[in-house]
């Protein structure tokens, strides 16, 4: 790339005019060192290898999602250019079909459960109990447990990709093509019992979120108070508690149907192949709007922070992402247009999918209207959340298209779709991540992020994307199917598709620039302070990067912009930062009730521990042994995973009725 | 239908897009009342699509705009405006009229494309095969029935019915210029309706994937004046002019367990049915022109030609091999 990083060392116009003098200033949240020492011993992980496999810190924890999820984005995208290298031209010869189909189906599981819902969680993970006012998230171990659950699914999913066997069905896997018959290797196999490890992971995330909302906040923090980001892992999380088991019991249904002879999808034992498809995309919808409504509330959270105004429509937005997620569930069917369901059926389905347009189109306009009233600052983050934006509205209104039944007929399996999903996925994902880990990369570690590398990155990011996936709308609607390996010179599909591989290439520098940006960031970026942005919300009260226990004193809030409320003068009412609960006691912090964030009880929290690894290391022992049909094996792995979670769950005898509350005063 | 005004401009507009040489593009040359409706139905979606996009994008750019101007006017001081929910009401007030309209617009296609037509049509079973289109002319005669693969001809100004199912995997029947997808699934029948008002070849591929040879599952239809249809369906009916030398030898011998050619010995049901393979312009589904040399490449090593057909590569002597394509070459 054309971009002279010698130039752009920081300290030196690094610095965005944002940062001010931010740096010299104190944490609004108070961390006297008496107090703070305390805390450190009370909180720090163990030193060495232990404490690093044992660490329960929402904020590890959080960062080892982004890294990991950030690692399978890369691999993933590698995946997707040896695919555009074999697609720049009509019939060429880079890859076999059966390396095409294993690389377009490892790049489809891949992006869409380990990296793009993982990332979010990362986010979620490292940023609630920071937004929220608490000290940790509500199950701490479980938290670690869902991580390293992610990683070792991720990994098992990978256990047959060096051996060229690797799950090769797509992403949905339709059946019977990924029946026995027809794929009698271990690449099915694979799919089936990585995808019921990895939900394992997703539903044990998805209760610590739902169970954090309700009682770890600050005291204050109602429920009309929390950041949209709260907002929408929350949807997401209760929407992942009822589509993951569609999904788990679909791949174990297939995976009897391949190894013990079951007939759920046979139909030559009376089983219904469409059955798979009803249940994939039963889970398969709500997923994606699980993958892109955290998204959505890390951009209504920090967009406004670059326009110098609260979010225009609050409740509107909050509300909007939950009636997403509600409609979500009804426009299962609109994936299944083509598969001769009756069509007073599918015309429900249709006019739902026309109709989950609404709330989204609420979003849309609340983000505008906050640019439009707004002081806009022209920050990286704020790029790429205004890119994000038009990337939304050209992903949504190509879905509008697909909503409708006769023309989705024409449109459904073409590359107008493969279109749709990237606008969606890449731009309502990948664009507001990269954003936010601008908007964050500061409270993560401190330093900052060099802004003139990331306009750069926007715009290489910004341009390769568009000529990388704009044209496949074209191509779609000229008629080139999804999932082909190769297509015929007289189609006439052959200058878009090498304009498609340019654009990816430009794309993945981009990606490559951003990856630069950290790695200085994190070497030479200049030191942030607490607060570079002037954020307004719980998380820029305390030291960057946060100390272990998060608050010394548990702040009390009063009202949905505590660092602000100086300036927006709504109310009477002030947070207080500077007394409140010190909660010393050992490992404590506050539950609240549920609605209003009235103290309620003090929780005492567990410590490093090396359950949730010990238990990963057995259930991946267990789905091993299932894989290679090692039965002894799978039964001891799976007498070593209760005997894990008995330990787990062996009652503490330090529960007491009444404690001494200090306060700091 | 098009209004003939519209029609010449969307023409217009597509021959500058350049897709008047795209055989599998459905924005143009809609041949049939199953297509057509949705031609006018993708162009006006596009277009709306088109302009609530610039729309959208004019709207950022004035709001990014009239938010550095307020920065320079005011300076970096935070405060809310009372102004902004303003644009939510009257952003979905608008968009609100604009969706229910496009909704009615697509139900009225959907009852038009997807009601079944009136009067006698032609009815053609379809079964979907790794990879390759099985395709069975029905008639209330036994001995008028006849099966070809891969290429079917139609009738013009004729609805044509469509049975489908598979005999293996679940695939998609898809002629982009003549009608919509129709999934073609194991175990059951889907149904679909086509038709053709113009004589032509129309282009059509799987559009489901269905494993390692998906991309090279074509299939096309040939739109025949009804006089010439009837023409080639006589000749269909009738059984393979039988030649008996050395190249009916190798057949019997290397090829009839799997494919039949009616009037002779051969009767396997694995394969295609190649009694008149001679008329087809294709082989191996549109993966090679049906001339001498194509059938000697096919025959001759077709896990080279597509790796993974169901077809072996057979070992046959060079002179068997010529054998077989020239009497292959005499299906007629």
């Amino acid at each position: 790339m054309a971009v002279n990083l010698s130039d752009d060392l920081p300290m030196r116009g690094a610095r965005s005019d944002v940062v001010a003098d931010a740096v010299d200033q104190p944490s609004r949240s108070p961390n006297p060192p008496a107090i703070a020492a305390r805390l450190e011993s009370l909180w720090g992980e163990a030193p060495g290898f232990k404490g690093w496999l044992g660490t329960v810190d929402h904020k590890t924890i959080g960062l080892r999602y982004i890294v990991t999820a950030f690692v399978f984005l890369i691999v993933g995208g590698l995946e997707a250019l040896t695919m555009r290298l074999q697609l720049a031209q009509p019939n060429a010869h880079v890859l076999t079909p059966e390396q095409y189909n294993q690389l377009f189906s490892m790049h489809g599981v891949t992006m869409i459960f380990l990296y793009a819902l993982p990332v979010l969680s990362g986010f979620s993970n490292y940023l609630w109990p920071l937004i929220l006012g608490s000290r940790d998230m509500a199950f701490p171990r479980l938290n670690a447990l869902s991580y390293w659950l992610f990683l070792a699914a991720g990994l098992f999913l990978y256990v047959s990709f060096p051996m060229g066997a690797a799950p090769d069905g797509g992403w949905f896997n339709y059946v019977p093509r990924s029946s026995q018959e027809y794929s009698p290797g271990p690449n099915i196999d694979v799919y089936c019992l990585g995808l019921i490890f990895l939900g394992i992971s997703t539903t044990v995330g998805a209760a610590n979120f739902v169970v954090t909302l309700l009682r770890m906040r600050a005291p204050g923090m109602s429920i009309n108070r929390v950041p949209i980001i709260v907002w929408g892992t929350l949807t997401a999380s209760v929407a992942n508690l009822f589509a993951v088991p569609a999904l788990s019991v679909a791949c174990l249904m297939l995976w009897l149907d391949r190894n013990y002879g079951t007939h759920f999808f046979d139909v030559a034992g009376g089983g219904q192949p469409l059955l798979w498809q009803h249940l994939f995309w039963m889970f398969g919808h709500p997923w994606v709007y699980a993958i892109v409504l955290p998204a959505m509330g890390l951009v209504s959270d920090a967009l406004p922070v670059h326009c110098r105004r609260p979010l225009v429509g609050y409740t509107p937005v909050a509300m909007s992402t939950v009636a997403t997620m509600v409609i979500g569930f009804g426009v299962w069917l609109h994936h299944m247009f083509a598969t001769g369901v009756p069509v007073l059926a599918l015309s429900f389905f249709s006019a739902a999918s026309f109709i989950i347009t609404i709330p989204s189109a609420v979003a849309v306009f609340a983000w505008i209207a906050t640019i439009h009233t707004g002081r806009v600052k022209l920050t990286t983050p704020f790029l790429f959340f205004a890119g994000f934006v038009l990337l939304f509205v050209i992903g949504g209104v190509s879905g509008v298209l697909t909503a409708s039944l006769a023309l989705d007929w024409q449109l459904t399996d073409t590359y107008f779709v493969v279109a749709h999903l990237h606008y969606v996925l890449l731009g309502i994902n990948v664009f507001p991540v990269i954003g936010a880990i601008y908007h964050w990369f500061p409270k993560f570690t401190g330093r900052m992020m060099s802004e003139r590398l990331g306009r750069w990155t926007f715009g290489v990011m910004f341009v390769g994307f568009n000529l990388a996936f704009f044209p496949m709308h074209w191509l779609g609607l000229a008629g080139m199917p999804r999932r082909v390996y190769t297509y015929a010179p007289q189609m006439g599909w052959g200058p878009a598709n090498l304009v498609i591989s340019i654009g990816a290439f430009l794309f993945a520098s981009g990606i490559v620039l951003f990856l630069i940006n950290v790695v200085q960031g994190l070497r030479r970026g200049a030191i942030a302070g607490p607060n570079p942005w002037d954020g307004p919300t719980l998380e820029w009260s305390v030291p960057s990067p946060p100390p272990v226990y998060n608050f010394a004193v548990l702040p009390q809030v009063a009202s949905r912009h505590p660092l602000w409320e100086d300036r927006l003068q709504e109310s009477d009412q002030r947070s207080v930062f500077d007394r409140g609960f010190l909660l010393d006691n050992g490992r404590e912090t506050l539950g609240v009730t549920p609605l209003d964030g009235e103290p309620d009880v003090i929780l005492k929290m567990p410590g490093d521990s090396l359950l949730p690894v010990a238990l990963t290391v057995a259930l991946l022992v267990f789905f091993c042994a299932l894989l290679v049909h090692i039965n002894w094996l799978s039964v001891a792995s799976g007498l070593a995973c209760l005997a894990i979670l008995a330990a787990w769950f062996w009652p503490t005898p330090d529960t007491v009725a009444t404690e001494q509350v200090r306060m700091y005063e | 239908m098009m209004k003939p005004r519209l029609a010449s401009v969307l023409a217009a507009a597509c021959g500058l897009a350049g897709c008047v040489d795209h055989p599998m593009s459905y924005l143009s040359g809609a041949a049939g009342p199953a297509s057509a409706p949705v031609q006018t139905l993708a162009w006006g979606f596009v277009g709306i699509a088109i302009g609530v996009v610039v729309i959208i994008a004019v709207m950022i750019s004035w709001a990014v705009v009239s938010g550095r101007r307020a920065t320079r006017r005011e300076g970096d001081v935070v405060h809310r405006d009372a102004h902004g929910l303003g644009w939510i009401y009257w952003g979905i007030g608008i968009t609100v009229p604009v969706l229910v309209a496009m909704t009615m617009w697509s139900f009225a296609v959907t009852r038009e494309v997807s009601a079944r037509p009136a009067g006698p049509a032609l009815q053609v079973e379809v079964t979907g095969h790794l990879w390759w289109w099985e395709l069975r002319y029905p008639d209330a005669t036994p001995g008028n029935i006849f099966s070809t693969a891969n290429e079917m001809v139609i009738p013009t100004g004729m609805p044509v019915r469509l049975d489908l199912t598979s005999a293996d995997v679940i695939h998609d029947f898809w002629v982009p210029k003549l009608g919509p997808k129709i999934d073609v699934i194991p175990g059951q029948q889907t149904h679909a309706w086509l038709q053709a008002d113009r004589p032509g070849t129309y282009l059509g591929q799987c559009a489901e994937y269905c494993g390692l040879e998906h991309a090279r599952m074509g299939i096309r239809v040939v739109a025949l004046a009804p006089a010439q249809f009837a023409a080639w369906q006589q000749a269909m009916r009738a059984p393979a002019v039988a030649t008996a030398g050395h190249g009916a030898q190798v057949f019997a011998t290397a090829c009839s367990s799997c494919h039949t050619v009616r009037g002779t010995q051969a009767g396997g049901i694995l394969g295609p049915e190649l009694t008149h393979l001679a008329l087809r312009s294709t082989l191996a589904a549109g993966a090679l022109p049906n001339t001498r040399q194509g059938r000697l490449d096919w025959v001759g090593n077709p896990q080279a030609v597509k790796p993974g057909a169901q077809m072996p590569d057979i070992p046959l002597s060079p002179a068997d091999l010529s054998a077989v394509v020239d009497y292959l070459g005499e299906l007629r």
